[in-house]
């Protein structure tokens, strides 16, 4: 194979007649073997972790997410309609006929993007987007319309990333532009309490579901924890907090299992690819406004619930930690993480119209970081200067 | 006794090849070099023209700017080739060495003897001045100048380095006297850094007349600009000088022998090199010399001081003024199927846990010079602070550095660094940005704008 790639190599280079597509040459190339580039100034040599290495340990720590995901979609499927004959394959079928589309979807239109652009500037293609298209189907609804997914990457995509420059210069997370778009251009499919389970917008629309002439159970109510956060809505519906642990729940297809994002935080922090103080900050955060909102009355559920609900962990773990858009200094990294947290709970207890807040509390912070990490490293230099003048 | 300073960051990087404490070899030259681009900011003035005769110690080219800085010869011979680059930008002096070698007598002198005049006449004339390092951008001194302090690191930790306790075993009466010449250039004093583990037991704790500091810890401890950074940093305005510890026994030298004397011991090393030890060589030494240490034919990189800072001079170069140690690595010009999405890879190291050689922490790795990935943006914020053991924020600096902004350099504190110091921030960078040498610029741009 490297022969052959040796040699079809010329015709991709500057001049050769696919020249044109370089760097969609030298993506395929790069991807299947490590360059044979040397180092040419400074350090003779190099550590062997590059940002392929760091991008593909953040997708394998979003497997137990994505894995999960696939089997609750068609688990809530099955709840919702009643298919009691239903066992674990064809649960996971379901999931799996939900959920590959839309990683379809979100892969090629985002790659499609990702090496236009590459090659109109002329750089190599950047790895990043591999971990933006694996997020984006976990922060959806598994019933979102194909057509209004491929539209909200394209926007993520340019709007978010590539008019800055490319992954490395963007402000804001592009899975969460993706999904801020949806929610926003979009909010009756992206809201209520009918969207989030499998099958049901089919339902809705034709009067029937997927694969099955079952109508809905009785007292189905199809709504996420997050719409009756108290402890009689809980408690109507059914949901514990070992279902919101295992993740047993309606919600985003990959959002809602605590322990599998629990799994994917481990693999980050000891690999160091994602920060463990702007999770640990964004938690503390968050138990704070939880609790602080217990004790004022805003909600009868103990702070720790907030944890468990909605997209707080996956955001938590997988998107405020995204090192491009979080803050960039040790001790803003505390800040911005406790604010994220902070901020998340604060939208879902006090604005009734947002019942998650999350997506929008990364959004702002991502916003707010370089001003952060601005005040950090003043506070730093000019402590610094103190420090010299009187010593 | 002062106290210990402790550092936390660091990486002493496991490359394999380190030097046996053993002299294998007496270099005799053949034809040496004198590489005006050794020193930073350098426009070289060229004395000599091709078959002039020189003794060692006779200048060959002299600072432009500066013209009493001269640059001398390391042995007696004749000047062979003028080599120059692009732009005719003087590259190299090639001199080939005479069988029998004479020196020019610069004349003994007791330090105290000489006044601070006659001291910096002697080392300007002898061709030494060069030795004196300014902090900060890491040019050669000013001869006018006062310095605040001047600094020595009397250890390496860099990969590999040359142990110079004992390529300095027999050199303490020179180093002792090249510390007090120091002495009378300085009223801060001269201060000398040891490491925690060999302070005790190293010969050059006896020394007198200098302000020791202890510091613990990995690679960069061992570089004087970490260290003065710990002892006292340097704020605009400031100006302190560095000089080696190969260099202060080389002025001592001058003053107890009258000579310039360049020889020194050299360590071969690097996984390339079969048996890596050391040789009795001089600055300017051709690597044809050390053709035997090769483990193979082609495809060796050789690199004039250490993997990290070193200069690749090529298989027909000469090694730097400054440097004592050469190491030989592979040139890693091969393509590796699927190398970075393997589970393992046992046969490289990476600091970053993303792969698992943090389970073989005494491992020693045949390293190469691939470069492990291509050229990306700055995408990881804490990777860097891991490595250096300084109160700056290198990600910013360099930021700084490729927009060019001076004020944010001042701030980002581009006076107290020089290359070497965040030379691990670009081994370890996964976005494979050439940070020294954007520094580099930085620091150029600093020169011409300051200047």
């Amino acid at each position: 194979m490297r022969k052959f790639i040796d040699k079809i190599k010329p015709a991709f280079e500057k001049g050769g007649r696919f020249g044109f597509l370089h760097s969609t040459f030298d993506a395929f190339e790069s991807f299947l073997y490590v360059p044979d580039t040397v180092t040419r100034k400074g350090a003779h040599i190099r550590d062997c972790v590059d940002l392929k290495r760091i991008m593909i340990i953040m997708v394998l720590a979003l497997v137990p997410a994505m894995l999960f995901g696939i089997w609750n979609t068609g688990f809530q499927h099955k709840l919702a309609f009643g298919l009691e004959e239903w066992g674990f394959w064809n649960i996971v079928g379901y999931g799996l006929v939900k959920v590959i589309p839309l990683y379809l979807v979100s892969y090629i239109v985002g790659l499609a993007i990702e090496f236009i652009s590459a090659q109109i500037r002329g750089h190599e293609v950047n790895e990043g987007y591999l971990v933006t298209g694996m997020i984006i189907p976990l922060i959806v609804p598994a019933d979102v319309p194909l057509w209004m997914l491929a539209l909200a990457v394209a926007f993520a995509v340019i709007l978010g990333k590539e008019v800055f420059g490319g992954t490395g210069m963007n402000i804001w997370n592009p899975a969460l532009l993706a999904r801020a778009f949806l929610f926003f251009s979009y909010p009756s499919t992206m809201s209520g309490d009918t969207i989030w389970t499998p099958g049901m917008t089919r339902y809705l629309a034709e009067g029937k579901a997927f694969a099955c002439g079952n109508g809905l159970v009785d007292g189905f109510s199809g709504a996420t924890p997050l719409a009756h956060p108290s402890v009689d809505g809980l408690q109507t519906a059914g949901t514990s907090l070992w279902d919101l642990v295992a993740g047993i729940i309606p919600g985003c297809v990959g959002e809602t299992s605590v322990i599998a994002i629990l799994i994917g935080a481990i693999v980050l922090i000891w690999t160091g690819v994602a920060s463990w103080k702007i999770m640990l900050s964004s938690v503390i955060g968050g138990l704070a406004m939880g609790y602080l909102g217990f004790a004022v009355g805003a909600t009868d559920l103990p702070g720790y619930w907030q944890l468990a609900m909605g997209g707080f962990l996956f955001g938590t773990v997988f998107m405020a930690t995204d090192p491009v858009t979080s803050a960039q200094t040790e001790t803003g990294k505390w800040i911005y993480g406790f604010l994220v947290g902070a901020l998340a709970v604060t939208v879902r207890l006090f604005n009734p119209g947002y019942p998650e807040g999350m997506m929008l509390a990364i959004l702002l912070m991502n916003t707010f970081a370089p001003l952060i990490d601005h005040y950090v490293i003043n506070g730093a230099i000019s402590r610094r200067t103190r420090k010299i003048k009187t010593a | 006794m002062s106290n210990i300073i402790e550092l936390k960051q660091g990486l002493d990087i496991p490359i394999a090849g380190s030097a046996v404490p053993k002299a294998k070899k007496v270099i005799t030259p053949d034809t040496i070099a004198v590489k005006p681009v050794d020193f930073r900011g350098l426009i070289p003035r060229l004395l000599v023209r091709e078959g002039d005769t020189l003794l060692a110690g006779s200048p060959v080219f002299a600072d432009k700017v500066t013209p009493e800085i001269l640059f001398t010869s390391p042995v007696s011979g004749t000047v062979s080739e003028i080599v120059r680059g692009e732009k005719r930008k003087l590259l190299e002096i090639r001199i080939k060495a005479d069988k029998e070698q004479k020196s020019v007598d610069f004349g003994a002198a007791k330090p105290n003897a000489l006044d601070e005049a006659g001291i910096k006449e002697k080392l300007l004339k002898s061709g030494l001045w060069p030795a004196l390092v300014q902090r900060p951008y890491g040019i050669i001194a000013k001869p006018a100048d006062k310095p605040k302090a001047i600094f020595i690191s009397a250890f390496s930790t860099a990969p590999l380095a040359a142990d110079l306790e004992f390529t300095l075993k027999d050199e303490f009466e020179n180093i002792q006297t090249g510390i007090n010449v120091l002495n009378r250039l300085t009223k801060g004093g001269v201060h000398v850094s040891f490491h925690r583990e060999t302070y005790s037991s190293s010969p050059f704790h006896k020394l007198e007349n200098i302000v020791p500091h202890i510091f613990g810890g990995k690679h960069p401890a061992g570089n004087v600009g970490v260290q003065i950074s710990h002892i006292s940093p340097i704020v605009k305005g400031d100006v302190v000088w560095t000089v080696s510890l190969t260099m202060t026994a080389a002025i001592g030298k001058l003053f107890n022998t009258g000579r310039y004397d360049m020889t020194r011991l050299v360590a071969v090393t690097g996984p390339e090199a079969k048996e890596p030890s050391y040789v009795k060589g001089i600055a300017g030494m051709s690597m044809n010399d050390i053709r035997e240490f090769c483990n193979t034919d082609t495809g060796i990189r050789f690199i004039s001081g250490d993997v990290l800072t070193g200069t690749n001079v090529g298989s027909d170069g000469f090694l730097g003024f400054f440097d004592n140690q050469i190491t030989l690595v592979k040139e890693g010009n091969e393509h590796e199927l699927f190398g970075w999405a393997k589970p393992f890879r046992s046969s490289q190291f990476s600091a970053s846990h993303t792969y698992f050689s943090w389970l073989t922490p005494k491992k020693k790795y045949s390293l190469d010079t691939n470069l492990h990935g291509g050229p990306r943006a700055f995408v990881m914020s804490d990777v860097y602070s891991k490595v250096l053991p300084m109160d700056i924020f290198p990600v910013y600096l360099i930021k700084a550095c490729m927009a060019g902004n001076i004020d944010k350099m001042e701030q980002f504190g581009i006076y107290e660094v020089i290359e070497e110091d965040l030379a691990l921030c670009e081994y370890v960078c996964p976005s494979k940005i050439e940070i020294q040498s954007i520094l580099s610029d930085g620091i150029n741009l600093m020169l011409k704008e300051m200047a």
